[in-house]
């Protein structure tokens, strides 16, 4: 089980405990990562409003890296999941465009041949790895844990371009794997709606509210904390939680936690190698029900 | 075929009125559309249910409710398609659009909207002669967004109207569209400023809804993009989306990898109240160890940026030439 891993920048910026607690994980469970270090940002969405081809131009070259490897190609946030899906298509359908963007790629040697099938992490655990070996692997089941999951857009629609035609349960999948570590999925109405992160510095009021209205929605429900795949979705709903408690004039404290750190203590992995310690909520309740728990 | 439907009630003559949900069983052809079983309930089982429908044939978009939680066509909607196991399928009226009764929501909100972008066309001077010559390939282009049956499905599950009565809307913003890329129109100008503004094309945070839910493939968050390109394009550039845009573009293309502090010094711009309101944060992301505080000149650029440099280099020139 080896992969091209697409780290994207969050991972590398303002969410380093992403990495740290990816890194840690699939180390773990056997999932070797060949980081991809030349790959650039996809784009997230925000160089396509400038211009579109730019954006397509920068996903078939790291596509073209990820195919050089001979790896399947994985990514670990959901805003590069939906950005690459959606280039991917669109170079795929048209393949008259892809050749003009490959004539621009081959100057660096390269030249993408339309094979890429980029996955998030979340995808390639339910679907490569599976969650029977999750679970014969889960050394202190969640249990007594109530966990909101927070899927982000991106991951969630358009689904005709994210592949739920061929597996409709990616709707699903958080709730699968938050069962398979032994918590209890919370269920609310938030879950796949938007974090508000895309127009934080546009409109902070609506950002913010947004946030904190799924927060509250899930702390209201009983969630102890939240998990998402998606490092954007992580700043928008930690970072920023005391500035949205205040805009939805609710009292909120609720830990967001990475999907691969939900996974590393279920899997029995030390919190300082999941880098807990690095979240403006504090993580501190969580942990010590945790290691209230008993060990399998 | 037997379905279990559970509707969304609510009747405003009541004498406390307030919404509640009633659980029907209905005998129907296996092939039968929800707007079928809800038809059969109020003809033969409860007449007080309260349904809007015209066509039934995806044409009329009047049957605009929301089938397991997401905006739908009741009548392009299969009742087999939304059975899930044992379970009820869930018949609610659309979001965001205050509800009449039962099923029935109050369209002005919709309305109002698209009257906000003045949805006509401002003919270009002077009028010619004979008739406006438009390439095939803009009428093309136009007729997605033309496409548009005025549903109201992508106003109902918008994310941004949930928060923001204010935010013009998917549906009408992608009316705009319509006229903003219309060669005969001459109020270009004038609508790229005004849907730039607070409540316009920035307010949209790309959650997808919009694209999901539509059932004529207008995308209005794609037709959403395509204005913020033109605006930007058109000098229309004083704006926060347009500093982010710009100041993200500019970012990947000097390092391949995001800067996040200067991102966001350079989407707020010069304007000290603003950048005030983003200090606790900051610190709160330093007090965390989370604060990227090679930053600025000191950010890492990829391994081989230059290769990024020069892919944007060439795109930009074919793009001239």
């Amino acid at each position: 089980m080896k992969y091209a891993f697409f780290p994207g920048c969050v991972s590398r910026g303002a969410c380093p405990e992403l990495m740290q607690s990816l890194t840690a994980v699939a180390a773990h469970i056997g999932m070797e990562l060949e980081l991809m270090e030349t790959a650039s940002c996809t784009g997230a969405g925000v160089i396509s409003e400038r211009n579109q081809k730019l954006a397509d131009a920068l996903n078939a070259r790291n596509f073209a890296l990820a195919e050089q490897t001979g790896l399947p190609l994985m990514n670990i946030c959901s805003t590069c999941q939906g950005v690459m899906s959606g280039v991917n298509e669109r170079l795929k359908a048209r393949p008259e465009y892809l050749a003009e963007i490959n004539e621009m790629l081959a100057e660096e040697g390269l030249s993408y041949s339309g094979t890429a099938n980029p996955r998030n992490f979340m995808w390639v655990l339910v679907e490569d790895f599976g969650l029977e070996n999750l679970r014969s692997l889960v050394k202190r089941p969640l249990s007594e844990l109530n966990v909101a999951p927070f899927y982000g857009c991106y991951i969630s629609r358009p689904t005709d371009v994210l592949g739920y035609h061929d597996f409709p349960q990616r709707g699903v999948y958080l709730e699968m794997i938050i069962e398979a570590c032994g918590a209890t999925p919370v269920d609310y109405s938030g879950k796949k709606k938007c974090c508000g992160f895309p127009i934080i510095t546009m409109n902070r009021t609506n950002s913010l509210t947004m946030a904190g209205n799924h927060v509250g929605e899930a702390q209201e429900q009983g969630a102890d904390f939240m998990v998402t795949p998606c490092p954007l979705c992580h700043l928008n709903l930690d970072a920023q939680q005391p500035d949205a408690a205040r805009v939805v004039q609710t009292p909120l404290n609720l830990p967001i936690l990475h999907l691969s750190q939900l996974i590393g203590m279920a899997l029995g992995i030390d919190d300082a190698d999941l880098g807990l310690n690095r979240h403006v909520v504090s993580t501190n309740p969580v942990r010590e029900r945790l290691h209230a728990l008993p060990l399998a | 075929m037997q379905f279990k439907l559970n509707v969304r009630r609510y009747d405003p003559e009541a004498e406390s009125p307030a919404p509640y949900w009633r659980e029907y069983e209905v005998d129907v052809p296996a092939n039968a559309t929800v707007l079928d079983c809800l038809i059969h309930i109020r003809e033969y089982v409860d007449g007080t249910l309260a349904v809007r429908c015209s066509c039934r044939s995806a044409i009329c978009g009047s049957c605009m409710m929301r089938v397991n939680g997401q905006a739908r066509l009741a009548c392009a909607t299969k009742a087999t398609d939304m059975q899930e196991s044992s379970e009820a399928i869930t018949v609610e009226p659309g979001g965001n659009m205050p509800v009449i009764k039962d099923l029935i929501v109050d369209m002005d909100v919709f309305w109002n909207k698209i009257r906000q972008v003045k949805p006509w066309l401002e003919p270009v001077q002077p009028v010619p002669e004979r008739e406006y010559l438009v390439p095939n390939e803009t009428i093309l282009d136009l007729t997605v967004a033309m496409n548009c049956i005025m549903c109201g499905a992508c106003v109902s599950d918008c994310t941004s109207l949930e928060v923001d009565k204010n935010f013009i809307g998917p549906a009408a913003l992608a009316k705009a569209y319509r006229f903003v890329d219309d060669p005969r129109d001459e109020a270009r100008q004038e609508r790229l400023e005004e849907l730039s503004d607070y409540g316009g094309v920035y307010d949209c945070t790309h959650c997808f809804f919009c694209v999901e839910v539509c059932p004529k493939g207008v995308a209005p968050l794609e037709r959403i993009v395509e204005i913020r390109e033109r605006a930007q394009s058109a000098g229309v550039t004083n704006n926060a989306g347009t500093r982010h845009a710009v100041a993200f573009e500019g970012i990947i293309r000097d390092s391949g990898i995001l800067d996040e502090p200067m991102l966001l010094l350079k989407s707020i711009g010069m304007n000290p109240v603003e950048q005030l309101k983003n200090v606790p944060g900051g610190v709160r992301l330093l007090r965390a160890g989370k604060l990227p505080l090679a930053s600025g000149p000191f950010h890492h650029k990829i391994p081989g940026h230059g290769n990024v440099q020069r892919l944007f280099e060439k795109v930009e020139a074919a793009q001239e030439a």
